[in-house]
């Protein structure tokens, strides 16, 4: 089942009176379960493609659909609503929020929803013991290294059981052991829950644990096939 | 709603010196505002108390004919036998004491300087009179029979540079319309504390204010104290009758009372005035606030969370910096509020025509002046972060993500 579909996606942006197009005419879908890659060097439009997958932006041609249903033209709150529960993110610089602990980082996502207090605690220690850091539940963000800060990003973006986790430069900000650990998680949890991941990176090291590479470059696809390790 | 609460009070524990300043700013508002507000409510509360203790008293009765403004004495317009009315009325369980009361204008002349006075006959031996009693500064207080002496108040001594034992001629207006005159020695010298009347105001013993004022056994006022006061209304209608006019406090005193409405309206305003300043600090810092957390903004626009969640969790800043500044304020403006109405503040001799104001104004708080200025200034604050609020709700993800630090 198709998790997302991308059908002809344009993305220009307009700076002043320069148009910019970072994506010319996208098209592919990412089956359910997927460990797929966005490569291509800096400024070929990965990011900006997991944005649109994301629903935080919205393409300027073309149609972007999630679990099925078109999220290109949706208002603001209908695009927040969608990436509820369903997207999670996990950005390159860690983007926790410093003045909550590992655990209530955690745990917010699912404070924007409906659990009950006992639900999102059995949640919250489930992922803190899945990305290692149990012990570390209750230090802020400023108390944990740059490799734990990206575990917490990775188990706060499985928190609400979404379908897919769009991961953008998840290790660009990490050394080499802590980069790989965050990977081996990721691949772990994609082979134990099923949930599908999308991350981008121009990283050969990084590469090698998908399952599908997507290469962009100016904004279009150049390579769209099955590389790197093999699940 | 607690992890809201949980996260605006951390958010605010960020920055703990700006948060205490941005608190201090709304404090110092509060204390202000809860100061003149007391200071006013005491100022009001003490002059219609002054007033009703040394001029109006909580009821008047008087000729159904008398008008004030004219301090007329002419018979048909005073209260005849006014010593067997004031002791019908003094025989009342309510009342704590009735006396008679001649009012007269009259000018005292001292060697070459002369000024006008009203001129007041009272029963020096009534509980009445115990603020002038109390209030002697110097001499002798009035004997009931006393035919050559009066009280001066201290003020008007002072003015004149007269003495008790010195002499004053004093020409009074009479009932059939011309003016007598007689040298009186001044007996005593008072002061009510309240220095525009102790300036305007002489005493004489009933009996010789009547005969000097061809007024004989007829007196303008009834002027009755209550021992509850508010009572008020039921006395004056009990006393009502067709020879008479019966006036409560409040319409003895309309200056004072509208002055008071005035001053309350003006209250609001002075809120509006002050806190809309100190709102602009809170709004600064909630904008400031906005810029440093841009990116957590979006990290929680990605999260999926609405915009009108990101404005409540502003809007819970905004009213714990609220409550704390409220706080702050109430209790720093309770103190100064407390010290001046223990020890009251010197105003000296600050003259309203028509209202009685003491040399020191005590101030005086009300729970209803708390519990407004803590409503109004909790608004106002929550209304001041809603610029701030709409701003970081308003951000796109994609730009909030990338443009904090």
């Amino acid at each position: 089942m198709e998790v997302t579909k991308i059908e002809n996606v344009t993305r220009v942006f307009k700076i002043g009176q320069v148009e910019t197009p970072a994506l010319r005419g996208v098209s592919f879908s990412i089956e359910d379960g997927e460990f797929t890659a966005l490569v291509g060097p800096s400024g070929s439009g990965k990011t900006t493609l997991l944005q649109l997958i994301g629903c935080l932006d919205q393409p300027t041609s073309g149609q972007v659909f999630v679990k099925g249903q078109d999220v290109s033209r949706l208002t603001r709150n209908q695009r927040a609503d969608m990436r509820r529960g369903t997207i999670g993110f996990v950005f390159q610089f860690f983007a926790l929020i410093p003045t909550l602990t590992a655990y209530e980082n955690i745990e917010m996502p699912l404070l924007l929803d409906s659990h009950t207090h006992q639900e999102r605690r059995e949640r919250v220690m489930y992922l803190l013991e899945a990305v290692g850091l149990a012990d570390r539940a209750h230090h802020r963000p400023d108390q944990l290294s740059g490799g734990e800060q990206q575990r917490v990003a990775v188990a706060r973006a499985l928190a609400p059981n979404p379908v897919l986790i769009l991961a953008d430069e998840p290790t660009a900000n990490l050394d080499t052991a802590n980069g790989a650990q965050v990977m081996e998680i990721m691949t772990r949890l994609n082979e134990e829950t099923g949930v599908t991941f999308v991350f981008a990176t121009h990283d050969p090291r990084v590469i090698k644990y998908a399952r599908r590479v997507i290469t962009l470059r100016d904004g279009l696809i150049v390579e769209n096939n099955s590389a790197g390790k093999k699940g | 709603m607690i992890q809201l609460y949980k996260m605006a009070w951390r958010d605010l524990g960020r920055n703990r010196r700006r948060t205490f300043f941005s608190m201090l700013a709304l404090a110092f508002g509060v204390a202000l505002l809860l100061f003149m507000a007391s200071f006013i409510a005491g100022e009001m509360r003490g002059s219609l108390q002054t007033s009703i203790k040394l001029q109006s008293g909580h009821l008047q009765v008087r000729a159904a004919s008398y008008d004030e403004d004219k301090t007329s004495l002419a018979w048909e317009d005073l209260v005849e036998n006014p010593d067997a009315l004031a002791a019908q009325i003094a025989s009342r369980s309510d009342v704590q004491v009735a006396t008679p009361r001649l009012y007269a204008t009259g000018i005292v002349v001292a060697r070459d300087t002369s000024t006008g006075v009203r001129v007041m006959g009272i029963d020096p031996a009534s509980a009445a009179s115990a603020p002038f009693r109390d209030g002697m500064v110097g001499g002798d207080y009035l004997a009931a029979d006393d035919r050559g002496g009066l009280l001066m108040g201290q003020t008007l001594a002072n003015k004149l540079r007269l003495a008790s034992g010195d002499t004053v001629r004093l020409l009074v207006n009479t009932s059939n319309g011309d003016v007598d005159q007689q040298d009186f020695v001044i007996r005593g010298i008072y002061s009510t504390g309240t220095p525009g009347y102790d300036e305007n105001t002489i005493f004489l013993p009933l009996s010789k204010a009547q005969t000097i004022a061809r007024a004989e056994n007829h007196a303008s006022a009834i002027f009755i104290l209550l021992k509850d006061q508010d009572q008020v209304e039921s006395v004056a209608a009990v006393l009502q009758g067709p020879a008479y006019q019966v006036k409560t406090y409040l319409e003895l005193n309309p200056l004072l009372v509208e002055f008071e409405q005035y001053a309350n309206a003006m209250m609001y305003v002075f809120y509006l005035i002050v806190l809309g300043i100190t709102a602009t600090v809170i709004v600064n810092t909630l904008i400031m606030s906005v810029f440093e957390r841009t990116r957590e903004i979006g990290i929680l626009s990605a999260m999926g969370m609405r915009g009108g969640r990101i404005m409540a969790m502003f809007f819970a800043e905004s009213s714990l910096l609220a409550v704390g500044g409220i706080v702050m304020g109430m209790v720093l403006g309770s103190l100064v509020s407390a010290y001046v109405q223990r020890y009251g503040f010197f105003v000296g001799d600050f003259g309203i025509t028509g209202i009685l104001v003491g040399e020191r104004i005590y101030t005086y708080l009300t729970l209803n002046d708390i519990v407004a200025l803590s409503i109004v200034a909790f608004i106002v604050t929550l209304l001041g972060a809603l610029y701030p609020a709409w701003l970081a709700a308003k951000m796109e993800p994609v730009e909030a993500l990338h443009g904090g630090k």
